[in-house]
């Protein structure tokens, strides 16, 4: 096995410029899927993650055959299909999770469909669904980054409708705020920090990256301020170690990065969770200026 | 002249069956009217439609004379409690803060009277000293007030309440009644779903009893004497423990 070291080396390495990019990559992805992830968990749309995560590949497919922007194929699958499901959803026969097991499932093979009129498929369906860490150009370093400040932008913008919304929909409603438009600008998100994550981990483990770190970081804090730091801290270790094991033990990255993020769950799981919460909670009080009622 | 909430000839449809039927109502302000019914009767219904979140079929809703509307910030509204993400990380302020979001525009944080509105909120239902408690941590009753606080904290003139008692004990219910009592006799009109009978009658300053359409309405102590419209919204003999209960009250 590499030592700490010896991967810091070969990160400097000019003959390895791939590792930089991928580490880059993959840590850029966990912090932004561990923001978004932390709604994801919280509002429990595991499903929807997964849907979205699955519905962003024929997008990707048709960028792909064609030689266009992934990013922006994936990001039209996937809102389309997010727009789909909230629409379908509003027909009261059917739960919302049954709309989402059709569309997602459709999008999938239409996604399979699309890649295998491509040459060579085989080696690129792989590609999609492990990820790779080969093959990263620099383009996609600005695109990510970019795509990333965007995400992390308009989750603070809309925070506290999406707060709101998370936490009674229908007295969201009661008071004027726009549930379905809200509903679907986090469907949105979410189809961004997945697609910006295919890259690396590929689209059948993306859902890792949006739900595990923030799971993990629910188990450690009551507080959605240290949760949404929280989780794309974790995600962003996950990211560096399990890049690090894969490099040095020449394992699959995206199913080592998962590995990794699992293994943290675990062990906050297993260990004392309410220690480690009570420590975090201990902060100052909020200041009295703003919570102190008038005489 | 109406009242703060004016149900006028509602009639109001849910998959093709009829749910509420010229359903007439009014609501001053500085009155706490109880809403009282069968399960199935319509009430959350009535709320809903109050809040503008459903449209009548027939009739139309005013609150302070104006057509109901969602967003309208003169109504604060309190849901039942399980419709409440209680298992979300976020404090007793930052909740009632919520109540403030339809009001601030998009991407605008919230400034120091905004604080300041939620901690007049919660300092009404004696809820401050908890204000930076996380909302799991509290109990039933803590739980409802930080509901009302969260109404609150946009100053509306109406109030309606979801069945605010279910699951709470006796001395909760009434701490709680009687912070809507006096919530409605500051000057806000109260619209309260219950089926808690003995707390409506002994709270209460009128009573409504719905089942589909407003049956009667009247003080307690006027429905109270009324068997006949008890029998006709519950669909029970002479022999029912409800008319038992309200014999003792």
């Amino acid at each position: 096995m590499l030592t700490p070291a010896q991967f810091l080396a070969d990160l400097l390495n000019p003959d390895l410029a791939f590792l930089p990019k991928a580490l880059a990559i993959a840590v850029m992805s966990s912090l932004i899927c561990g923001a978004v992830g932390t709604f994801v968990v919280l509002r429990g749309m595991a499903f929807i993650g997964d849907a979205v995560a699955h519905a962003v590949f024929p997008g990707l497919a048709v960028a792909f055959v064609v030689s266009g922007n992934l990013v922006l194929g994936g990001t039209i699958a996937g809102v389309i299909t997010a727009v789909l499901v909230a629409v379908f959803s509003q027909n009261r026969r059917l739960k919302e999770d049954s709309i989402i097991g059709v569309f997602f499932v459709a999008a999938f093979a239409l996604g399979i469909v699309i890649i295998a009129q491509a040459p060579g498929y085989a080696g690129s369906l792989q590609q999609f669904l492990f990820g790779s860490i080969t093959g990263i150009p620099d383009s996609d370093l600005v695109v990510v980054a970019v795509t990333g400040l965007v995400v992390l932008a308009a989750l603070f913008a809309l925070h506290k409708e999406f707060v709101t919304i998370s936490l009674d929909r229908e007295s969201a409603r009661a008071m004027g705020v726009k549930v379905f438009w809200f509903d679907l600008a986090l469907y949105v998100l979410v189809t961004l920090a997945v697609v910006i994550s295919v890259q690396t981990i590929g689209n059948i483990l993306v859902l890792a990256l949006l739900i595990t770190p923030a799971a993990t970081a629910r188990l450690l804090t009551d507080r959605l301020g240290v949760m949404m730091l929280l989780g794309p801290a974790i995600g962003a270790g996950g990211a560096l170690v399990g890049l690090y094991l894969s490099w040095s033990w020449a394992l699959p990255t995206g199913g080592t990065i998962v590995l990794v993020l699992t293994a943290v769950f675990l062990l906050v799981w297993i260990g004392r969770p309410t220690r480690v919460r009570e420590l975090l909670q201990r902060r100052p009080g909020r200041p009295a200026r703003t919570l102190v009622a008038s005489p | 002249m109406t009242g703060a909430i004016a149900v006028q000839d509602v009639a109001v449809d849910l998959g093709g069956r009829r749910v509420l039927d010229r359903v007439a109502l009014e609501v001053e302000r500085g009155e706490l009217v109880g809403l009282i019914g069968p399960n199935g009767a319509g009430k959350t219904t009535l709320l809903r439609t109050v809040l503008g979140l459903i449209a009548p079929a027939g009739g139309r809703v005013l609150v302070d004379g104006r057509a109901a509307r969602p967003g309208r910030s003169a109504i604060g509204y309190v849901p039942q409690r399980h419709d409440f993400a209680w298992d979300f990380p976020i404090s007793v302020a930052g909740v009632v803060m919520t109540g403030l979001t339809a009001s601030l525009r998009l991407g605008r944080r919230p400034r120091a009277e905004h604080w300041q509105a939620a901690a007049e909120a919660l300092e009404r239902v004696r809820m401050l000293e908890l204000a930076d408690r996380p909302v799991g941590q509290l109990s039933g009753g803590q739980r409802q007030r930080v509901l009302v606080a969260r109404s609150l904290v946009a100053r509306p003139s109406a109030l309606l309440l979801d069945e605010p008692f279910t699951g709470l004990d006796m001395p909760t219910q009434e701490l709680l009644g009687r912070l809507f009592a006096d919530l409605a006799h500051e000057g806000r009109a109260v619209l309260m779903t219950t089926h808690d009978l003995l707390g409506a009658l002994d709270g209460c300053d009128r009573i409504a009893l719905l089942n589909r359409t407003i049956v009667a309405s009247g003080t307690p102590a006027e429905l109270a004497a009324d068997r006949a419209a008890w029998m006709r919204t519950f669909g029970v003999g002479e022999d029912s423990a409800l008319l038992r209960i309200l014999k003792a009250a």
